[in-house]
């Protein structure tokens, strides 16, 4: 279990400090899928390398099981917005990496993985031969290889077109419902925070801090057409005009 | 009788599309035109006696000169010695290029301290430095050799510097999070990274490897390509001296041909590696 209470970060600047976060507070159970959502700036990243262990300097607690998160490890996967695969690797040895591939063991598992993300047949192929989509499903596989407690995904599918976006957050899916590996979800997309996650959590920025939690009570597999879903979509989004919006007042000055 | 028409169909379109990209001879003949012509006039120049034979001979006469010292076992003797020194050189001087690069490279700390001198030095033409070896060392191989290795150490030592330096911040955070050991930031991470600056600095270090075991060896020896040259030239044998300018010529193309096939093989991977 994920559990951060108070947390607070401020970046110093040259032009004076930055709160990124400010009194941050979640919880979350082992195998829950999360998504958080909101404008640019708002913390999101900055959120995640800290639950990550790649960002350190922050004040408040933060804990996974009851141990306070010190440093980056393997049981805190963590999936950027680019694929980050390392060029000179073929598509297994990038899932291995720094683990020896002719191990059986793990010679097994990326096997494995390589069938659970689709692409058998590409094992021998180099980064630039792959697509963004593609590409992207090697980052998970090789995530999941190191079987995390927790996995962090900062708009994973942000660079992809909607049908591949479509199929992976399937794939996702997918693999949450075999793995039950806490998800924390970053995306701008509405859409996808609310087909994805069974909480929403709706940041807002200067100084980054959580708005809101949404519950999803849909159950999986969902669909993008049904009332429900549209439903809660619209509660998303009024969340999200109630913080986009100035005050009306200014607006109707001209008449 | 319908296997025959697929058949001469397919060969029909195989040589529409070849016609279709090369309209001529085949690719690799390209670069013979240009040889092949000069080569022809040169010697019809000379059965014209239109040029001297002693500033240029025929190249009948040079591939002659050519065939008869390889008969004699001389060729491949000066070959031989030729190559110990340049390969002992390059070993040396592309070594400790390639650790100091990566030393550099690597550390804050180490490339404040060791790269402004060695840049500084780098600006020092190494010819000016024949006399000091001389008087140091003697003109007997261990002036050569040492001559050779500066010479193949700058380029790796920069290029390789270049290299480590260039590795990928956001792949060095997946590194973190994927918890590499040193060794294998090291060896996974930052050497691969860097192997196309090293390759190219390695291509360059065996040019100028050749480059100055040909002065290293007209400076005084007894045997080695340079020799043979010199040794000629004092005898006014100009086809010999061809013979010593092709040898390089044919050395140097086939080491680089040779690093080449390297880089083709590790390379492959790079999306900007044109070949
Ligand atoms: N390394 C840094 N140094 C200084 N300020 C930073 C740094 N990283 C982030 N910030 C600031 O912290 C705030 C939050 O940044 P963060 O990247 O977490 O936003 P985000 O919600 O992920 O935005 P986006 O949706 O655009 O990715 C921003 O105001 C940003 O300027
Ligand atoms: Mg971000």
């Amino acid at each position: 279990m994920l559990n951060i209470e108070r947390l607070n970060k401020t970046f110093a600047a040259p032009a004076g400090p930055i709160v990124a976060l400010s009194n941050i507070r979640l919880q979350v159970e082992q195998g829950q899928f999360i998504t958080f959502i909101g404008p640019s700036g708002c913390g999101k990243s900055t959120l995640l390398k800290i639950v990550a262990g790649i960002d350190t300097a922050y004040e408040g607690k933060v804990e996974l099981n009851g141990k306070a998160i010190t440093g980056p490890g393997v049981d805190k996967g963590f999936i950027f917005q680019e694929p980050r695969l390392f060029p000179w690797l073929n598509v297994e040895k990038n899932i291995a990496a720094n683990l020896p591939l002719n191990n059986p063991q793990i010679r097994r598992q990326v096997d494995e993985l390589i069938e659970l993300v689709r692409l058998k047949g590409f094992e021998k192929a180099y980064p630039k031969e792959l697509s963004g989509g593609m590409a992207q499903r090697v980052a998970i596989a090789r995530a999941l290889l190191r079987k995390p407690e927790i996995l962090l995904l900062d708009e994973p599918f942000g660079a992809l077109d909607a049908f591949t976006r479509a199929h992976l957050q399937e794939v996702l899916l997918d693999i949450w419902q075999n793995s039950k590996t806490t998800m924390l979800f970053v995306t701008h997309d509405l859409d996808e925070a609310v087909f994805l996650g069974e909480k929403v959590v709706i940041m807002n920025p200067r100084p980054g801090h959580i708005r809101n939690v949404i519950d999803i009570d849909l159950p999986y597999p969902r669909k993008r057409v049904g009332h429900s879903f549209q439903e809660l979509r619209t509660r998303v989004l009024s969340e999200f005009e109630k913080v986009e919006q100035p005050p009306l007042v200014d607006q109707g000055a001209g008449i | 009788m319908s296997d025959v028409t697929l058949v001469s169909k397919a060969g029909k379109k195989k040589a529409s599309i070849g016609k279709a990209r090369r309209a001529g001879l085949p690719n690799w003949l390209y670069g013979w035109v240009l040889p092949v012509i000069v080569l022809a006039l040169w010697e019809a120049a000379s059965a014209l006696g239109l040029v001297s034979d002693s500033a240029l001979p025929a190249p009948s006469k040079i591939a002659k000169a050519f065939w008869q010292l390889a008969l004699t076992g001389a060729l491949a003797d000066h070959v031989t010695s030729s190559a110990i020194r340049a390969g002992g050189g390059f070993l040396l001087g592309g070594a400790t290029g390639l650790l100091l690069g990566i030393f550099t490279g690597l550390g804050k700390w180490a490339e404040k301290t060791l790269d402004p001198t060695i840049q500084m030095l780098r600006t020092v033409p190494l010819l000016t430095l024949i006399p000091l070896f001389i008087l140091w060392f003697g003109v007997g191989e261990f002036s050569k050799v040492l001559l050779i290795a500066l010479g193949s150490f700058f380029p790796l030592y920069f290029h390789t510097h270049l290299g480590v330096r260039s590795a990928d911040r956001k792949l060095y955070e997946v590194t973190r999070i994927l918890q590499y050991s040193k060794l294998h930031l090291l060896t996974k991470l930052i050497i691969p990274a860097a192997l196309p600056n090293i390759l190219l600095g390695i291509r360059l270090s065996v040019g100028a490897s050749w480059l100055l075991l040909a002065v290293a060896e007209m400076m005084g020896a007894s045997a080695g390509v340079g020799y043979m040259i010199q040794d000629a030239r004092v005898y006014a044998q100009t086809d010999i001296v061809f013979v010593g300018i092709i040898l390089f010529a044919l050395v140097g193309k086939l080491s680089d041909s040779v690093v080449r096939l390297v880089e083709k093989r590790c390379l492959r991977w790079n999306n900007s590696y044109k070949g």
